[in-house]
């Protein structure tokens, strides 16, 4: 047995990471769905939204952000997990303000692909009701912060992959918000609609200009097949 | 507008040698000395430090006594808890709003006031308690506040409070004294002895004494030592953890104010252990009135030579102490938010591994202990191992010192052995009545008199030390309530459960109060605090709902009748109900290292 190699089951299925891989990088590769929010694959994880916890040798840890480490026990798919993950699903919806019926990126939103993966039908928490402004400094970008769910991809792609830190947060707990680097807005920043930040938003906060509606309702990515089954694909059929 | 914001700013960055990770110290300089943090001066830190101004505007919006639009020349901050409140405050707020012709929250006119609500100061035992700028007054009653408002507007601001009011300076709240605060705290018994052994002799006795830190979570502190001490980097640090933000918790704060020299001994004997040249005192921002004096008590050491160069004679040891000060927020006592704190971030708690013991403090090997861990460390050098497991329990050796406030006769520092029950504490303090006792702070666990008989130890009741006695006359689901108030405000807001969570909980326990709830809102608030608990990302988090789980299972009566008029609650059962979340619920440390 060659010693990069690290094993470990999930749900009782068996796979192999190297070492440095996270948990959820490990399944990813081996075709094992762990539901996420803030991670993204070109990005360096922030463990910010909580919805890829699995219960890792018994105690609760988010995926995204623990190394695959040899013989661990990870428990994913399993109801209380799940049922969790969608309460955390709910917390964002009623945190933000998020009409799908009417947004851009309906079909196409990976909180509401979340949502209807794990279940939620309606939201029974009470709507926070944020009044959040609408940035339109930019010519090519809006930046509707009643989507935004704080999950700080724009933020690292804008400094890892752009080189430009366009985004940061301020202010704390349930008062914090997506900042920009400017005083006033996002048109005063170096920000460019083709940069990488303005992609990895998962929700409608950063939407391009003139971009939208050109995949129909109901073509979209989430409406052709739900969340996470590209990765489930890569899986080999059980025997 | 903003003159001279732009050259100040330079001048400090200069001062702080150009260094991104005294940010801290940068803003808070210009913040004593404008009152608040300009944009001008964010462009010129930014272009300064050669980073960008969304980076400076995180770190500044993120605490409590930092601002980045002017408020009043003199602030004044009057602490809000369940013990203040039973102990007077809403009159004292009420004279100071009279007094300054604003209301809570606002800024008078002139410029001259800023009158505000904060979390708890450190002041249990002499509530209601206020800090004005950096000066803490307490034990007030409303026919102070003309005085004292007076005073400010003198000119004499707040240097000259105090003398104004003499018997609302701080006083000593040691009670009772044990092992650990009698004898001598000045003569570096402690750290002779430390120096006398092989470094790697003085892990092993820190390890015979079973030392489990007193912070609250209870990890070993030998075990501690000796993964830092393992662990290969540049350099090796020792953090004391002096942010003592749990509320009714102000142990640290007699240690600081009447035994420094022992806490500086462990944090030396630390460094020696460690192979560490470089020890911080993180303090809380509330206690900056403490900062001359312990600066004092640094200087004096280095004259004596228990610090700096050659400590004590020892040639090659090296090791001196330097003292940031914190800003407002009870998450940075959490010790990777402390950290990030210290690097002059927001603080947000980090994800681990890695454990600090490996990557800490910029990066290297770091051991974060509390103040009474140190004084602890001092005094089992000072005495030895056996010396230290003759008291306590198998799991929980030696003394606690408990802070203890509210509905008793004699709030103030307890020195007790571990195992002590609660029972027993209570008739120390005088509280033949309590009702109900919060054990270790809002993040800890309500205690219900059928309870009483439980320990006080790791293996049973584990607490930093914050005990807050309620009489029966006090409404139980208002000081929940404030509590919960407590975690929407502290909650760092990184991560969702904790973000979100804490605002559902509270306005759950709202509409509970406010008698319009039905047992399915109870339910759905029961179902909320356990994806809390279970989800949050650190420890804030995941003990946030205990005072709403603990108060559910200890107190089902009050809650149910508070539920609305037409609920049916033929079968209620509250207990059943909460069974899963009981089960996690209590507080789970964070998994700390190994
Ligand atoms: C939200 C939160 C707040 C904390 N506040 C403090 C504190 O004010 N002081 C402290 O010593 N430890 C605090 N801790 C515990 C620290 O993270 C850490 O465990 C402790 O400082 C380690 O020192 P010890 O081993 O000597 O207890 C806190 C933990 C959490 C989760
Ligand atoms: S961003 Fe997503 S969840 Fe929000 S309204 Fe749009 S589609 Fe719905
Ligand atoms: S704007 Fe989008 S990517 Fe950025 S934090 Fe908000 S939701 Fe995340
Ligand atoms: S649990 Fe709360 S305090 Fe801790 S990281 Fe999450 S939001 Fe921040
Ligand atoms: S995906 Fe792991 S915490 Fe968000």
């Amino acid at each position: 047995m060659d010693d990069a190699t690290i094993r470990f089951t999930v749900d009782g299925i068996e796979i192999e990471a190297v070492a440095g891989q996270t948990v959820i990088e490990a399944c990813d590769a081996a075709g094992i769905y762990i539901p996420r929010l803030c991670h993204h694959p070109d990005l360096a994880p922030a463990g910010q939204c909580r919805v890829c916890t699995c219960t890792i040798n018994g105690r609760n840890g988010a995926a995204c952000v623990t190394p695959a480490m040899q013989g661990m026990v990870v428990e994913n798919e399993t109801k209380p997990l799940n049922d969790d993950r969608r309460a955390i699903i709910e917390m964002l919806f009623v945190e933000g303000n998020h009409p799908c019926v009417y947004c851009v990126a309906s079909g196409d939103c990976e909180l509401q692909a979340l949502g209807y993966r794990l279940g939620l039908d309606a939201p029974k928490q009470p709507y926070l009701w944020p009044g959040r402004p609408l940035d339109t400094t930019h010519p090519d970008i809006i930046l509707d912060h009643d989507r935004c769910i704080l999950c700080s991809r724009c933020i690292r792609a804008s400094r890892m992959e752009d080189g430009k830190t366009v985004f940061g947060f301020e202010g704390r707990g349930i008062a914090m918000r997506l900042n920009v680097d400017a005083q006033g807005g996002l048109g005063e920043t170096q920000m460019a609609a083709i940069d990488r930040a303005a992609s990895v938003c998962p929700v409608a906060c950063i939407v391009i200009k003139r971009d939208s509606y050109k995949v129909p309702n109901g073509k979209r990515r989430f409406d052709v097949s739900p969340i996470g089954s590209d990765i489930e694909a890569k899986r080999m059929p059980r025997t | 507008m903003t003159e001279g914001h732009d050259e100040a700013a330079r001048q400090l960055v200069a001062q702080f040698g150009f260094d991104r990770s005294r940010l801290m110290d940068i803003v808070q300089g210009l913040q004593r000395r404008f009152g608040h943090v300009s944009d001008d001066a964010v462009r010129s830190i930014a272009s300064a430090l050669r980073i960008h101004a969304v980076e400076i505007e995180d770190m500044v919006s993120f605490y409590a006594f930092l601002d980045r639009k002017p408020r009043g020349r003199c602030r004044i901050r009057l602490s809000r808890t369940p013990v203040s409140m039973i102990k007077g405050m809403a009159a004292v707020a009420s004279a100071f709003e009279a007094a300054l012709g604003i209301s809570v929250g606002e800024t008078s006119s002139d410029g001259a006031f800023t009158l505000e609500w904060t979390s708890d100061i450190g002041m249990a035992d002499q509530e209601p308690a206020a800090l004005i700028d950096t000066t803490v007054l307490t034990a007030l009653v409303p026919d102070d506040v003309p005085h004292i408002v007076a005073a400010l507007r003198d000119g004499r601001r707040s240097a000259g409070v105090g003398p104004v009011l003499p018997k609302a300076g701080v006083r000593s709240s040691l009670v009772q004294p044990g092992p650990l605060l009698s004898g001598g705290h000045d003569n570096a018994a402690g750290l002779q002895a430390a120096l006398c052994r092989e470094p790697v002799k003085v892990i092993e006795q820190i390890t015979a004494s079973r030392l489990r830190g007193r912070g609250g979570a209870g990890f070993p502190t030998g075990l501690k030592w000796r993964l830092c001490r393992q662990a290969v980097g540049e350099e090796h640090y020792v953090v004391c953890n002096a942010d003592e933000g749990e509320p009714g918790t102000f142990k640290d704060r007699l240690l600081l104010s009447e035994f420094p020299d022992l806490v500086f001994d462990g944090m030396v004997i630390a460094g020696y252990a460690l192979g560490s040249r470089h020890g911080v005192l993180y303090l809380r921002g509330e206690y900056a009135y403490l900062l001359d004096d312990l600066q004092a008590v640094l200087a004096k050491r280095r004259q004596l030579g228990r610090l700096g160069v050659a400590i004590c004679g020892t040639i090659g040891f090296d090791f001196d102490i330097r003292i940031q000060l914190g800003a407002g927020a009870y998450i940075c006592g959490e010790e990777s938010a402390l950290l990030e704190s210290l690097e002059g971030k927001r603080g947000a708690p980090r994800d681990r591994p890695p454990f600090p013991t490996e990557r800490g403090y910029l990066g290297q090997p770091t051991a974060i202990d509390n103040v009474e861990t140190f004084a602890c460390v001092a005094r089992i050098m000072e005495h030895g191992a056996a010396w230290f497991t003759a008291s306590g329990t198998a799991e929980s050796t030696g003394t606690k010192l408990m802070s203890v406030a509210g509905d008793c006769k004699r709030p103030g520092v307890y020195e007790v052995p571990f195992g002590i029950t609660v029972n027993e504490l209570l008739d120390l303090v005088g509280a033949a009545d309590a009702e109900f006792v919060q054990v270790g702070g809002p993040s800890g666990q309500p205690v219900a008199p059928k309870d009483f008989g439980r320990r006080i130890a790791y293996e049973d009741l584990s607490t930093g030390g914050s005990t807050m006695v309620f009489g029966p006359q006090r409404d139980v689901l208002e000081i929940v309530l404030q509590f919960a108030d407590f975690f929407v405000d502290e909650s760092c807001g990184w991560c969702t459960p904790c973000r979100v969570g804490t605002t559902l909980l509270r306005t759950g326990l709202r509409k509970v109060i406010a008698g319009q709830a039905s047992l399915e809102d109870i339910a759905t608030m029961e179902a909320v605090a356990g994806t809390v608990t279970r989800m949050s990302r650190c420890g804030l988090g995941q003990s946030a709902p205990n005072p709403i789980l603990g108060t559910m299972r200890s107190f089902p009566h009050l809650y149910e009748a508070k539920l609305r008029a037409d609920a049916d609650i033929s079968g209620f059962d509250l207990d059943k109900a909460l069974g899963e979340a009981i089960k996690v619920q209590g507080r789970q440390p964070v998994p700390e290292e190994g």
